[in-house]
């Protein structure tokens, strides 16, 4: 690692202060991605601001029929909250199979999102979910924050604050762990809104990262069931491939892994 | 056995340590002046060396010294040696090239060092390492077997024309052909051994100190046989003397083999702490680990198997292409000849073998022993080529095998081994009891009813451990003797300490040795301390590898205790006034049989070191050295069998079950016998399922780190179901045949053969993964 100063904020405003006066600062929330990279001298901040001891950042609300879990919150808290469990179990449930144990200690939504790893389990959650992004600054749909490989919508020093989550009337989510990383290699959440739409979204199988699935969408749309999906042609191009996984056998895999989740989300 | 003797259950003396996080490593270990190496390392698979710069990075600070390979050179330390020398078919010795520590000219495979910072602290050698400039110019690359051996290959050493180090041949190659001319079916296969790191817990380190005063050197270093390499270090590298040179491996996480070896930066460390005039520390990141530490199998292979019309087999052709990386290591030309193509008769009576074996250079990681090492890649051809003839010949796996086994010992079999015990069916009758083998067909069906694919798959192994009689491996061209040496020491109030030239890196030794000495004398076991890993305190030793440590070198604390015991019995019987042959010993005290006269053995050691009453002409002291080399290897055998589900949808295994049946001979302590075949089948399934180093076609490492090469965790193996049948080693005193590899040895064999038998399609390469498993089933 280079050398680099630590900051502890203590609230929003501190850390966006820190960030302003630092020459190249990074925002550190759980540090699941990024002190591995600083480790290996891949990235070298001038400054490190942690956010993970800001009160205001810690914690999940359940209000009507809208779940807020804070940007801090823990993998490990939501996965054992119980609001968490009643209002979106599939939630619950993802955060269960996000990496290993020492990661959901650690590992934070806020970091997770922030970073848009491909392969990452929670941007598929907010994309199917049709969730809200919350920072210091403004609200941002889902569908508007993710763009692409690691690119989201954040502005250079905008800090995440929450996720919404409208609660849906069924909602699942199943993935292939990367027997490696225990990343999705491929995972799918599917979501019934409370008004009858269907949106599906997959991890780990595009090139540019989490997406929307339309064909598996509109199956399921007409028929909410697994066997719905068995007719669907999930193209292997523009997936990605590696040693773990072939373009199509993550294309495979979307299928599957919707049916599933179509089974778990019952 | 007492409660603490031979085969109890005893728990392990050196955990309180380790689990409690006091275990002293080599990177714990910090001395006044300490200074921190870090190599630079080729990020190219082959490239000229061109220019070194470093006048930028001896301005920086806390920058002690930046030395190159060419200093090396100048100070005439030599190169790594391979000592086991092997002959071609054609009567030539193996071709080698040179392996500089660092290199002076070429590097041929990413990770090899040409330059190292010696700084303050880690952190200042890492950021002068960043501003050494090396300039290289790359060269053709080829990354794996098939490239390496095409004509007009690029080539990596002058010295081995066609990047081939060996043509070997075993066998009577016209009695193979004859008996194939005779065959009523001939079964073949192409399979490959995939190349796997080994990842011990630990990663490698090493400590150099040098003291100006006395020209002497001390280095603790992660080793598995701190002697030997003493031995190397000083005959070969012209570093030390090896009467100026203490080697200390202390508390050791984990080797599989991978710390057997002397490498290049433990030797670099001992120069530099000479160089410099500062003690030298290095520590290998788990990245470095997995570019240098020697890699594992990587065999590609053509097996042909005959049989007669009564499924009995012929005879067996193999032609084996070991790839072994950019250099030849320290055992690596042992591995797929002496360990691997001896052990392809299995446990089955086969009359005649032809094996060829064309050992390769590439642009890779040096490949050398690996838990098992030429025994799993020999287990695993033969259980795959039983498994695949049973499915072509339509007979059941189980029953073909027990046609063929081997009943009669010793057996001699036609690729040198003679086998000195065994009970095959034993073991195999053990295994399909403990699965019920019998009900699987109902339960495939059941599975199959619920839209599972269910399979099982039988291995049974045999590996030759104990490793290894001197005068044989002599004659087959080992630089080195395999016997082992101990001292007993009886201190003068009767606590013991044993000096065993066998080292433990989790074996468990600090606890089993113990356990010979409370069975013998009758003593708790806290009372006796074992003592190993420093070249200093224990005369010398052959290390800890080839499952070698409880046939070999426990035998040699048995007769280093038999020569102790002697002499006790003596002073025993003068101060009691008895004969000798009336003495026994028991709980601790030297009796006269049939009376209540007893004397302490505190008495006897007394008696020994004050010398005040000893028998006529005898010595003082209680304390006594024995060499022991074994008569023959050693021949653990059995049978393992695995149930299992593959998920159609996505190519996931799931095991259902997982039963094996051993027979290591006499065990010392079953729980510590069990831990090691835990870890064996782990490392096995681990190969079947998920390992696999992997370079892509410019030689670059695709999985140098934990995200991208696969590990097996707890959630990837089943709960094992153990059992052990038992015929004792006729070769040693104590019975005893090994068990610190047969997991490794023989779990991938089955895995793959129940994934093989789930899915009906018999082609499975390792590692399964599910997308290759997915892709096999949906295969045309």
């Amino acid at each position: 690692m280079y050398q680099t100063t630590y900051h502890r904020a203590s609230s929003v405003d501190e850390a966006v202060s820190l960030f302003g006066k630092s020459s190249e600062a990074k925002f550190l929330a759980g540090g699941q991605t990024l002190l591995p990279v600083m480790k290996q001298r891949l990235a070298s901040p001038s400054d490190v601001i942690d956010l993970g001891k800001i009160k205001e950042l810690q914690g999940v609300e359940l209000s009507g029929d809208v779940l807020t879990i804070k940007a801090a919150t823990t993998y490990y808290d939501i996965m054992t909250n119980a609001d968490v469990k009643k209002a979106i179990p599939a939630i619950a449930h993802l955060t269960s199979v996000l990496g290993d144990p020492a990661v959901r200690y650690r590992g934070t939504i806020g970091g997770s999102i922030a970073n848009n790893d491909p392969a990452a389990d929670f941007p598929a959650a907010l994309l199917a979910l049709g969730a809200t992004v919350k920072t210091n600054k403004r609200s941002i749909a889902a569908e508007d924050f993710f763009k692409g490989l690691f690119t989201t919508a954040l502005e250079d020093g905008e800090i995440i604050t929450a996720v919404s989550f409208p609660v849906p009337a069924k909602a699942g989510y199943e993935k292939m762990r990367h027997p490696a990383s225990r990343f999705a290699l491929t995972g799918v959440f599917v979501a019934q809104t409370k008004s009858g739409e269907v949106r599906v979204a997959a991890t780990g199988a595009s090139q540019s990262g989490v997406m929307r699935v339309p064909a598996i969408e509109a199956a399921l749309k007409a028929n909410w069931s697994p066997s719905a999906i068995d007719s669907v042609s999930i193209s292997a191009s523009n997936l990605l491939a590696d040693i773990h996984g072939t373009a199509e056998y993550r294309a495979n895999l979307v299928k599957v892994m919707a049916q599933r989740a179509v089974t778990a989300a019952g | 056995m007492g409660v603490e003797g031979i085969g109890a259950r005893v728990v392990r003396k050196e955990d309180k340590r380790f689990i409690t996080g006091k275990g002293r490593y080599v990177d714990d270990i910090k001395l006044l002046g300490m200074t921190h190496a870090h190599f630079i390392r080729s990020p190219h698979a082959h490239a000229k060396v061109k220019k070194i710069d470093s006048s930028a990075a001896l301005k920086m600070p806390g920058v002690v010294a930046v030395l190159t390979g060419q200093e090396l050179v100048d100070d005439k330390v030599g190169n790594l040696i391979c000592g086991w020398a092997i002959t071609s078919k054609d009567g030539s010795p193996m071709k080698m090239g040179a392996w500089p520590a660092m290199a002076p000219e070429t590097v041929r495979f990413v990770g090899q060092a040409v330059a190292v910072v010696i700084a303050d602290s880690k952190n200042l050698a890492r950021d002068a390492a960043e501003a050494v400039v090396v300039d290289y110019e790359e060269l053709p690359v080829v990354a794996d077997v098939h490239a390496a051996i095409k004509a007009g290959a690029p080539q990596l050493h002058p010295e081995a024309p066609g990047n081939q180090v060996y043509d070997w041949v075993i066998g009577d190659e016209a009695a193979t052909d004859a008996a194939f001319a005779k065959a009523a079916n001939v079964v073949k296969m192409d399979l490959t051994n995939n190349r796997l790191a080994p990842n011990p817990m630990e990663p490698r380190s090493a400590v150099a100190d040098y003291d100006a005063a006395e020209e002497h050197y001390t280095l603790y270093t992660t080793s598995q046989n701190p002697h030997v390499a003493r031995l190397v270090l000083s005959a070969f590298y012209n570093i030390a003397p090896e009467h100026k040179l203490r080697v200390i491996a202390p508390d050791v996480g984990g080797g599989f083999g991978s710390k057997i070896y002397i490498y290049p930066e433990e030797m670099v460390a001992l120069w530099a702490s000479k160089k410099t005039g500062r003690p030298v520390k290095w520590t290998s990141d788990r990245t470095e680990a997995f570019l240098t530490d020697a890699h594992g199998r990587d065999h590609v292979t053509h097996a042909e198997m005959a049989f007669d019309a009564n499924n009995k087999i012929t005879g067996l052709k193999v032609k084996t292409y070991a790839n072994f990386g950019a250099y030849m290591s320290l055992f690596s030309s042992a591995v797929p000849t002496y360990l691997y193509a001896t052990l392809l008769s299995g446990q089955y009576n086969i009359p005649q073998i032809h094996a060829e074996v064309i050992g390769v250079y590439t642009n890779t990681t040096p490949v050398d022993a690996y838990r098992g090492a030429g025994r799993p890649e020999a287990s695993y051809l033969v259980e795959r080529m039983m498994e695949t003839a049973a499915r072509q010949l339509k007979v059941d796996p189980a029953q073909l095998r027990r046609s063929n086994f081997i009943t009669q010992f010793p057996h001699q079999t036609p690729v040198i081994m003679a086998y000195d015990t065994g009970d095959f069916n034993a073991s195999l009758d053990a295994a399909m009891k403990a699965i019920d083998y019998a009900g699987f067909p109902a339960r495939k069906a059941q599975a199959k009813a619920q839209g599972k694919l269910r399979g099982i798959g039988v291995s049974c192994y045999i590996e030759a451990c104990g490793i290894a009689p001197s005068k044989a491996v002599g004659s087959l061209g080992a630089g080195v003797g395999l016997w082992e040496s101990a001292e007993v020491r009886v201190n003068p109030v009767g606590t013991i300490e044993i000096l065993t030239g066998s080292h433990s890196h989790g074996q468990g030794h600090e606890t089993t040795f113990c356990q010979l000495v409370a069975e013998r004398l009758g003593v708790p076991i806290s009372q006796v301390s074992i003592v190993h890993g420093d070249t200093d305190k224990v005369q010398f030793g052959m290390g800890t590898y080839g499952s070698r440590s409880a046939a070999v070198g426990l035998t040699a604390i048995l007769k280093a205790m038999e020569k102790m015991e002697a002499k006790a019995k003596k002073i025993a019987a003068h101060a009691l006034e008895a004969s000798e042959a009336d003495i026994v010993i028991e709980n601790g005290e030297f009796k006269v049989t049939g009376t209540d006269k007893a004397i302490a053995l505190p008495m006897v050691a007394l008696a020994a070191y004050t010398a005040h009453n000893l028998p006529d002409g005898m010595e003082p002291g209680l304390k006594e050295s024995a060499f022991y080399d074994p008569s023959n290897f050693t021949f653990p055998a059995g049978t393992y069998i695995c149930e299992l589900e593959v998920d159609a949808g996505t190519g996931k295994t799931s095991f259902v079950n997982f039963v094996a049946a051993d027979d290591f001979g006499r065990l010392i302590n079953p729980m510590i016998v069990e831990g090691q075949v835990h870890g064996g089948l782990v490392q096995g399934i681990g190969q079947a399922l998920l390992e696999h180093a992997i370079y892509d076609a410019n030689g670059q490492p695709v999985t140098a780190s934990f995200m991208d090469y696969a590990m097996p965790r707890a959630d990837d193996v089943p709960s094992f179901n153990l059992s052990h049948t038992t015929t004792l080693c006729p070769g040693n005193p104590l019975g005893i045949k090994g068990c610190g590899e047969a997991g490794a040895i023989g779990a991938s064999a089955a895995v793959i053969n129940a994934i093989t038998d789930a899915i009906g399609k018999n082609n499975l390469e390792m590692p399964a993964t599910p997308d290759r498993v997915w892709r096999t089933i949906h295969a045309a």
